[in-house]
């Protein structure tokens, strides 16, 4: 029987891996994410998980110990957020690179200098082309399904790579709010028993994990990793539909919003879609086509599909909750602009907007002024600035 | 413990093909420490020669379980293996005996491996690290490390006009893995295989974390012949540059004391790192060396020996 509760974000993930019940976790505490090692550390301290809790002293180690743990054979699972993403940083790439199914919640929040504990994206985005599969969840409700899916997409053979599933740190992690859980029984069930191909414990089959490949044999295993990414999208979405059957929520790898007939739109993730949502509502109601659409899957990229989606849109303005520095707007921008080259005949004109850094309020009133910016390109044709700074002092 | 016949006649987990230097002792560490167990063993891997050279892919000189990460965090990494073991055991998914054993280079333990080794001691993962200390980054080409003895030249430690070689002593590793209060920590040398096999039968057999560090010659970074490199190690003991000692629970004890104790100069001259310390003005590095070695010497002695007054008097308490 599922069940309503009110929890924040932290407490349902928390949640979420006392039902996934792994045989480790190492974590190593960082503010927005500590709450979620408090209470799994209260878990394993009542005896309510098989767990061996590993206290690393380093968020370094935490990656190290995890994959430690995985390749020995265990569901191995940490937890982390910004500075501590960045630290484990090397390891990230060697958990993919090795092909070790890693289920991680990723609390969002900026990165140093200067040091800031509130969200944005600059972390996971960081680390988005380091072979992990990741996953942006709106509220605690979608961390919550989000983390209990990943174990699931996660170990599939044809996928075989870790998942980051990311929330948006103090907003989410910290926000109460009513969201509906499951028993323990069919999580399990869902989740299954963890049988890996490969494992250092199985002693009468032992194995070589992390050798030395060089010019001969290392492009091939970046290649296989790609073909893994290739193939996720659909595991994603079968694991998804047989998640729906057991909570009646349905995922995909995106969600739209009022999309079908939008003359303009905007594409966000995380916690501000859900800001957005009634200012579209709002503009609809005056006549005005807005829509949204909110990536779930960023790695791997659904560009085909987003840019099938977004092909009637006149004017897509792209909103990023990190800035690339490159001076050429937002890694989601960039990605989405991207993905619409490839539709025929006439593209939408696209725009970006940095927002939110640092954990600047992120209003209503900011996305009525994008949609408004939007909605004078679509009657003009033309735009004041390929990216723009929103909410900011200039 | 078993004879040397016995000994050779039991398998390698490290098996031959490997390719590592002639007369690099990393292997040879390896055999010996993995020859003090009957237990199957899952290896974990610092970065450098031993997993470089063993590892080659698609080939591997490991007839057991191994696991490498990366340079830093190795220790690290064989916690999660062993939190994995003790995990699946508790839930009855694992019947089997098992044992865990890192190697890692000085670079991989003195230095960048530090945080991690010292965190993985602290939590008393029950497992068997083993520093191959050469003294040097020798995987890159003989940088200089923590554990690079004072005057020796390496390439980030060079011999100048102005500078003899590394101006500053070598960390005791050893005795700061003892002030971990580990189970049992030891130092221990490939020249005397004895002292180190029975060293690593307790080390495997410890209610907790276990530490050896081994000295390992490399030949090309201590520029010595390759038919020289247990020779070398064996002048590194009898010159008491490298005390062989054990702290078993916190008691310190020397496990081999020369009968008659070289000039720590044998050990310098055998080498040509060390060579520019016998050209004239350099006389006081090799004295400071000298002083240094000494001053280690009878530290170690007044250790043992209050250790040994510790034990008589709890008996003695015990017999009152």
């Amino acid at each position: 029987m599922a069940k309503k509760v009110a929890l924040t974000g932290n407490e349902a993930v928390a949640l979420a891996m006392k039902q996934i019940n792994p045989d480790v976790v190492a974590a190593y505490p960082i503010t927005p994410q500590t709450d979620i090692v408090q209470y799994f550390s209260s878990f394993v301290a009542d005896g309510q998980v098989d767990t061996e809790f590993v206290t690393v002293e380093s968020e370094h180690s935490a990656m190290s110990a995890t994959v430690g743990a995985s390749a020995a054979g265990a569901r191995a699972m940490t937890a982390t957020s910004s500075q501590g993403l960045a630290l484990m940083w090397e390891v990230l790439y060697i958990a993919a690179g090795s092909r070790l199914p890693i289920v991680m919640p990723m609390v969002n929040r900026a990165l140093s200098a200067p040091i800031n504990i509130h969200c944005d994206h600059s972390d996971s985005m960081g680390a988005r082309d380091s072979g992990w599969i990741q996953i942006y969840s709106e509220n605690a409700q979608e961390a919550y399904d989000n983390v209990l899916q990943a174990i699931r997409i996660a170990e599939h053979p044809d996928v075989q790579l870790p998942v980051m599933v990311c929330y948006d740190g103090f907003i989410i992690s910290h926000g109460m709010e009513t969201l509906e859980v499951m028993d323990d029984d069919p999580v399990k069930k869902f989740v299954g028993a963890y049988r890996p191909e490969h494992a250092l414990l199985d002693v009468d089959h032992p194995y070589t994990m992390g050798p030395l490949a060089l010019q001969d044999f290392y492009f091939e295993s970046r290649r296989q990793m790609a073909d893994a990414m290739e193939h996720s999208p659909k595991v994603i979405l079968d694991v998804a539909k047989e998640y729906a059957k057991l909570s009646g929520r349905e995922y995909s790898l995106f969600e739209t919003y009022k999309l079908d007939d939008a003359e303009i739109a905007i594409v966000v993730l995380s916690s501000a879609a859900g800001t957005a949502r009634p200012v579209i509502d709002d503009l609809r109601k005056k006549g005005i086509k807005a829509g949204m659409l909110k990536p779930r899957v960023f790695r791997p990229f659904p560009a085909a599909e987003m840019a099938k989606a977004l092909s009637h849109v006149k004017v897509v303005g792209v909103l990023d909750r990190a800035d690339s520095l490159a001076g050429h707007g937002g890694p989601l921008f960039n990605e989405v602009r991207s993905a619409l080259y490839e539709l025929p005949g006439k593209r939408p004109v696209v725009t970006g907007y940095i927002f939110g850094l640092g954990g600047r309020d992120f209003t209503p009133e900011n996305v009525d002024g994008i949609l408004a910016d939007l909605k004078q390109t679509a009657d003009t044709g033309k735009y004041a600035n390929l990216v723009t700074y929103v909410g900011i002092r200039e | 413990m078993a004879t040397l016949k016995e000994l050779s006649a039991t398998p390698d987990v490290l098996g031959p093909g490997h390719r590592l230097c002639a007369g690099c002792m990393a292997p040879t560490v390896v055999r010996q420490i993995l020859h003090a167990t009957k237990h199957p063993v899952v290896v974990g891997n610092a970065t450098g020669c031993l997993e470089v050279s063993t590892t080659i892919y698609p080939y591997t000189a490991w007839r057991s379980p191994w696991i490498h990460n990366a340079f830093e965090n190795a220790a690290a990494t064989t916690s999660g293996v062993e939190a994995a073991y003790r995990s699946l055991k508790r839930q009855g998914k694992i019947d089997k005996d098992i044992r865990f054993v890192v190697f890692g280079g000085d670079g991989g333990t003195y230095d960048i491996g530090f945080q991690s080794l010292s965190g993985a001691m602290e939590r008393g993962h029950k497992m068997v690290y083993v520093c191959y200390d050469n003294g040097a980054y020798m995987n890159t080409g003989t940088q200089r490390s923590s554990a690079t003895p004072m005057g020796a030249d390496t390439t980030t430690s060079p011999v100048g006009k102005v500078v003899p070689g590394k101006p500053m002593h070598r960390k005791d590793l050893t005795a700061i893995m003892a002030a971990h209060n580990i189970a049992y920590v030891a130092q221990a040398s490939p020249s005397h295989y004895n002292d180190l096999i029975a060293k690593a039968e307790k080390a495997f057999e410890a209610d907790g974390s276990a530490f050896i560090n081994v000295l390992a010659t490399c030949p090309r970074g201590w520029r010595v012949p390759a038919e020289m490199s247990v020779e070398i190690l064996r002048l590194a003991v009898e010159t008491h540059y490298w005390p062989l000692f054990e702290v078993d629970h916190g008691t310190w004890k020397i496990t081999y004391k020369p009968r008659e104790v070289k000039p720590v100069v044998e050990f310098l001259k055998a080498q040509g790192r060390f060579r520019h310390l016998f050209t004239k003005g350099n006389e006081h590095i090799v004295e400071e060396i000298q002083r240094y070695v000494d001053q280690g010497w009878a530290e170690l002695e007044a250790k043992a020996e209050w250790s040994k007054q510790k034990k008589e008097a709890a008996a003695a308490g015990t017999a009152s």
